[in-house]
């Protein structure tokens, strides 16, 4: 089980390899206009993400995922069930 | 704020696209001279990017039993299979659907779309899982958020990946439905079906196969994947299109599970339309029969989609991972993908142009379909064009 400021630090991680400029990158960073990517490029992202913590994120939950913080939250959440 | 804001956000965005003629995402196709020939702009075109893999859409058999469909029922059945749009011959086509694949029962539906939309939504629900393939076609994910349930993508094609994401489910395993295409659309790949139907199987889990693209190209008899895989009896749920290999509109289930009977009352893309047209229903079954018996045209359609892949392949272009009747190249950039859509264009052949993110990779594709009725002049006509073009 990950703390929430390991899952940012991992997530951030994951989300700097995939951006094509050097962008600074916090809790309340809008994921997809920060990164200009499309809807499918961050469901691809997620992928690598759930690998890093044995999950599947459902689409359903990603609707409402707007920040880096939001998809935090719903990793920790899917951690804590397991 | 108006509702139509983020219409203007989209029309200046898409300008530089939307500004070409002939316009790629509505091209107007002016006359049809037979299956494979039309003319687009003025100019008479070799039509190489329409799903009409046997070539059916003018075969004299479909055309007359869709004649009579008319003089005998009319134009429209002017409602639903639950109220007045349910005819002898849409029952009659379930029967023969279910036959043609050894089911125990079907289901047809208004379109293609609506085969998928109405069986993914009426057989799962809140509380069940649906576990998709990262490239399956917009009608399983559009059919996926009907349904209401929770929705996770595999990696494509990968097993080791839908593995390790049916373990992550534990007992819910058992409640959830894989969906997985037969042909995909946009790379014209097949599905590991195999070995997928053995993962699903050891979680207990259940599998729907869309056949849209495989339906008449692969297998003996043209049942598709399954017939190809052998694995018929451990697929719990096929869906396949009319608008492809049969040359009609229309969609259907077939299941060996008679459950799939009661999604009947349940699936509102089956409930609110109305039924297929006496017209459509009748065409797509004088095509069933040619499809069946069709090992001639697919021989001729494999021999063509592996001649025009080679050769694409030889011209250093990215393609799908093998050959088949969908062959689609990967370009690096839309300025490019659209120079070789217009050339060809120009030139006399249409092609499908397609952009992320309806294409994989955020990569822009053009995409060909070969059909049993191009003749060899024709594939050869394509094969010297992308050489000239190239």
């Amino acid at each position: 089980m990950h703390s929430k400021e390991d899952i940012l630090l991992k997530v951030s991680e994951q989300l700097k390899q995939s951006a094509e400029a050097d962008v600074e990158i916090t809790a309340e960073t809008n994921i997809a206009e920060q990164f200009a990517l499309d809807s499918v490029k961050v469901l691809d992202l997620l992928m690598e993400i759930e690998d890093d913590f044995d999950v599947s994120v459902p689409l359903n939950l990603m609707a409402d995922v707007q920040t880096v913080n939001d998809l935090v939250e719903v990793i920790y959440k899917l951690e804590s069930e397991k | 704020m108006s509702l139509f804001d983020k219409f203007s956000t989209f029309l200046e965005e898409s300008e530089p696209l939307l500004s070409i003629k002939p316009d790629i995402f509505g091209t107007k196709i002016e006359k049809l001279y037979s299956s494979t020939e039309a003319s687009i702009d003025g100019r008479r075109v070799l039509l190489a990017g329409t799903n009409n893999y046997l070539g059916l859409t003018f075969a004299p058999e479909c055309i007359a039993a869709a004649h009579k469909a008319i003089d005998d029922e009319g134009t429209g059945t002017t409602g639903s299979r639950m109220a007045n749009g349910n005819y002898d011959g849409h029952r009659a086509l379930e029967r023969e659907l279910a036959e043609f694949y050894d089911c125990a029962t079907g289901i047809v539906f208004s379109t293609g779309y609506q085969a998928n939309l109405g069986t993914i939504s009426g057989l799962v629900g809140s509380g069940d899982v649906l576990l998709i393939d990262a490239h399956c076609h917009a009608s399983i994910y559009d059919g996926c958020k009907l349904s209401g349930a929770e929705v996770i993508r595999f990696r494509h094609n990968d097993v080791a990946d839908l593995d390790k994401r049916l373990n992550r489910l534990g007992d819910r395993a058992q409640s959830t439905l894989i969906v997985v295409e037969g042909i995909y659309s946009m790379l014209g790949d097949t599905a590991p079906l195999g070995e997928i139907t053995k993962c699903k199987q050891k979680y207990g889990s259940y599998l729907l196969i869309d056949e849209a693209h495989s339906l008449g190209v692969l297998g003996d008899t043209g049942q598709g994947l399954v017939e190809v895989a052998g694995v018929g009896n451990a697929v719990d749920f096929i869906t396949g299109t009319f608008s492809k290999s049969l040359g009609s509109i229309g969609g259907y289930c077939v299941s060996n599970h008679q459950q799939l009977d009661v999604i009947r009352y349940l699936s509102r893309p089956y409930i609110f339309t109305a039924s297929p047209s006496p017209s459509n229903i009748a065409s797509a079954r004088a095509a069933l029969v040619l499809l069946k018996n069709g090992n001639a045209l697919r021989e001729q359609l494999w021999e063509h989609a592996n001649k025009l892949y080679s050769h694409l392949l030889g011209l250093d272009l990215d393609l799908g991972p093998e050959p088949g009747p969908v062959i689609a190249a990967q370009l690096d950039t839309t300025e490019e993908a659209l120079r070789i859509w217009s050339s060809l264009i120009e030139k006399g052949i249409y092609v499908n142009l397609i952009f992320p993110p309806a294409s994989p990779k955020n990569k822009p594709l053009i995409r060909i379909s070969v059909s049993a009725a191009h003749t060899e002049e024709q594939i050869n006509f394509i094969c010297n064009t992308f050489s000239e073009i190239m």
